[in-house]
């Protein structure tokens, strides 16, 4: 049974690195983000000023936006967060403990 | 007034009465005859009218004769303040100077006469001690209290060196008057033999000691609380109390204690899993999201796109090709098989692998969701074609896969990474041939093989058909009853309580039956299609085909609508859908489109959507397509003013049952 854990373990994992590289494979997407509960990025596709300017900022608006949405309801929860501006389309998808951010550049 | 008696005054010691009374006599006497030769003089010029009068007869001897004149001569004496014995040349040594010099100040003033009282009230306290210390001494011994009192004046008087004999007699005399005995009163205390002691003990000096400690370190904080915060918190609490509750529980169960490793274990292979990990569902989120924006405009027209001519065309529709599905590793492998989820209505099963039975090889089951259309959702490979597959009804997570190679295995998508979590083996009872088709009734597998027979999973089922079954389909409603399509072309109808027995056969085909499929509406009739390049419409009750339709090339599958009894796809090996509405036109289908890039693929299989206006094609290349119906093909009685749109099943069959009876009256002929 450890082994077969084992197996999922490395299964899953190798699942979500192909899934990311293909969302930073896809067409239009400009940068993927992954950033921990610090608001510290982890890993990333972009440059590093970049990076940092993006999880920083993001991040910060991701919490507010989650503070937002449970201080109407607290059993309600912030699943995802699109914004949409004139160059690009960001993503956030909060997990439990990471933010996915992921800059696209739809109109490509 | 001048004084008379010049009285100085004399301090005696307090506490004897009468004490140096004669030596005062003596003192004034002395004083009074230094000071009369002054005196006298005044004492006469002044008031002497009464004193005159008294005494003008009388003449001291030695008194100046004086005349008359004399005697009126006035002398004038001016009182003043000054002393006259008082001494005007005093001089005494300055050292200062280093010289005798005058004293200016001299004392002026004179006393001529002093006289203390020895007088003392009764009541006052002084006067009743002495009362009482004679009471005392005359009781003691009359005679003796004045040599003791002697004694004691002696003694009081030590530091007086005036009259002290002369106090002693006094007191002698004085002890005998208060001869009246009174009330005796406590002993008092000796004045002059008494001593009180007192002592002050020692005080501790105050002391006062203070140090500064080194403050404690400061820290400001400060914080927002939100609602929810708050609601956090109490669930938090809430789960604890509850999570020590049950820790309570099964403390006495030893069996716990063996399970306790084998979670740690677990939780330390998963800290050693990357963190990334837990982005897992965040990153297929954002894998559709992406997707979403770059086939946005397919996204638009599968929800909104309705081809504006179809208005002009009459009664043809058109298919809207959406998206198009394919897989690297399935790219050369054919579809095989083609299912929507029961309950995922975005989510489809694809089956992979090969109809050219000289070239097999291994197979591929892959789950598409539209949401996601670069990429399948679940992938699973397998070394046998799959030829094959369905979906559980009530359980939409488990799939019926038959392989190629006879086996039935049954994936449970709940279970990840994807693997068969049953698989037939020969031990169980596989079948040596290709399974051509099961189907999940309940929890049981219905499969369809080569050989000809039919079993079903464990109750082991058999019938055996003189030919090879290809295709086979069960009754919507009547449990027990189910078509076989065989290789030769026969339909044969079957219930599963005879299995030795058909009900029916329907020599339907010239070559092999590709597929049957009942009618969702309509409980008797069903359609059937095959490789001689037609489709069939059947009443199960009638051995002839209701409508035959010839669509010039060999048919792969057949499929009803769902959302209408006179409606259905088909189809063909030249890359070719067709769809038809009986309703609309009996004899020819309304939409016949090439949906595939090259005429050499060949489309293998169709499914509506249940809920969507969307079909599903499968081709040998592996790819799937999505197509959209454009509103022709999913054309709805017209709505009439004032009547109410009927809809429901009643109202299919009878559309159905209306067409039919059309096809009946002349159905006498044995075909068309």
């Amino acid at each position: 049974t450890v082994n077969f854990l084992y197996f999922c373990d490395l299964f899953f994992k190798a699942e979500v690195e192909e899934t990311l590289k293909r969302i930073q494979a896809h067409k239009g997407v400009i940068g993927t983000i992954v950033v921990n509960a610090e608001g510290i990025p982890i890993r990333t596709t972009l440059d590093n000023s970049t990076t940092v300017q993006y999880a920083g900022l993001l991040h910060q608006l991701t919490m507010k936006a989650r503070s937002t949405v449970r201080d109407i309801d607290p059993q309600n929860d912030l699943t995802f967060l699109r914004i949409r501006s004139k160059k690009h389309e960001i993503m956030v998808a909060p997990d439990k403990e990471y933010l996915l951010i992921v800059i696209q550049n739809p109109c490509e | 007034m001048p004084p008379k008696l010049p009285v100085k005054r004399h301090q005696s010691q307090g506490g004897t009465i009468g004490s140096g009374v004669k030596s005062v006599h003596s003192r004034i006497s002395k004083t009074i005859s230094k000071k009369r030769d002054e005196d006298a003089a005044t004492e006469v010029g002044e008031g002497a009218d009464e004193w005159t009068s008294a005494k003008t007869l009388i003449k001291p001897p030695d008194q100046l004769e004086l005349t008359e004149a004399e005697l009126k001569e006035e002398f004038t004496r001016i009182l003043t303040a000054n002393n006259p014995h008082a001494p005007q040349n005093i001089v005494r040594y300055s050292f200062k100077e280093r010289a005798y010099r005058p004293i200016s100040y001299v004392d002026q003033l004179a006393i001529h006469f002093s006289l203390d009282g020895n007088l003392l009230l009764r009541d006052s306290d002084e006067g009743r001690r002495q009362s009482a210390r004679a009471l005392l001494e005359a009781e003691l011994a009359p005679v003796q209290s004045t040599v003791i009192e002697a004694e004691e004046t002696e003694l009081q008087e030590e530091g007086s060196k005036e009259d002290m004999p002369a106090a002693a007699a006094e007191e002698a005399a004085e002890g005998e008057e208060p001869a009246p005995p009174q009330l005796r009163e406590q002993k008092l205390t000796n004045q002059f033999n008494f001593c009180e002691r007192a002592s002050q003990t020692f005080n501790n000096p105050m002391r006062e000691r203070a140090c500064q400690m080194e403050p404690p370190p400061r820290a400001t904080f400060s914080a927002t609380v939100n609602q929810w915060e708050i609601y956090d918190a109490y669930v938090g609490e809430l789960q604890k109390l509850e999570k020590s509750k049950e820790k309570e529980k099964p403390k006495a169960t030893a069996a716990k204690k063996d399970e306790k490793p084998r979670g740690r274990k677990l939780t330390s292979l998963e800290s050693q899993g990357d963190d990334v990990t837990k982005v897992t569902k965040a990153a297929k989120i954002v894998e559709r999201m992406v997707n979403q924006n770059t086939f946005d405009d397919i996204a638009q027209d599968f929800k909104y796109f309705e081809d504006p001519a179809d208005e002009y065309r009459d009664q043809e529709g058109t298919l809207l090709p959406l998206w198009k599905f394919q897989y690297d590793k399935a790219k050369r492998l054919a579809v095989t098989a083609i299912c929507w989820n029961p309950k995922y209505k975005d989510l489809f099963v694809v089956g992979h692998g090969s109809y050219d039975f000289m070239k097999q090889s291994r197979g591929m089951l892959l789950l598409y969701t539209l949401k996601n259309p670069s990429f399948p959702e679940y992938i699973s490979s397998s070394e046998s074609g799959i030829m094959c597959l369905d979906i559980h009804n009530d359980h939409p997570y488990l799939l019926a896969v038959g392989f190629y190679d006879g086996n039935v295995a049954i994936y449970n998508l709940k279970k990840l990474p994807l693997q068969p979590s049953y698989k037939s083996s020969a031990m169980s009872g596989k079948h040596t041939d290709p399974v051509w088709q099961n189907e999940l009734v309940h929890s049981d597998v219905i499969k369809l093989s080569v050989e000809g027979t039919t079993m079903e999973g464990p109750e082991g089922l058999q019938l055996q058909t003189i030919g090879c079954g290809t295709s086979f389909d069960f009754h919507k409603k009547i449990d027990y009853l189910f078509l076989v399509g065989t290789e030769e072309g026969k339909i044969y109808k079957c219930s599963k309580t005879y299995c030795s027995q058909f009900l029916d056969i329907f020599d339907a085909h010239h070559m092999a039956v590709d597929a049957v499929n009942w009618n969702p509406y309509h409980m008797k009739i069903f359609i059937s299609c095959s490789s001689d390049w037609t489709v069939k419409i059947w009443d199960h009750t009638i051995k002839t085909p209701m409508f035959i339709f010839d669509l010039n090339s060999a048919v792969g599958d057949v499929a009803w609508a769902p959302y209408s009894s006179t409606v259905f796809a088909a189809v063909t090996t030249d890359g070719k859908a067709h769809v038809f509405d009986l309703s609309i036109n009996k004899y020819e289908a309304i939409c016949s489109q090439p949906v595939v890039a090259k005429k050499k693929n060949k489309i293998t299989h169709v499914q509506f959507n249940p809920v969507y206006p969307i079909i599903i094609i499968g081709d040998d290349r592996g790819h799937v397509t999505c197509l959209k119906l454009s509103p022709n093909l999913r054309k709805m009685p017209k709505e009439k003013k004032g009547q109410e749109v009927q809809k429901g099943p009643e109202v299919e069959i009878a559309k159905l049952d209306k067409l039919l009876n059309l096809v009946r009256e002349p159905a006498d002929k044995p075909e068309k």
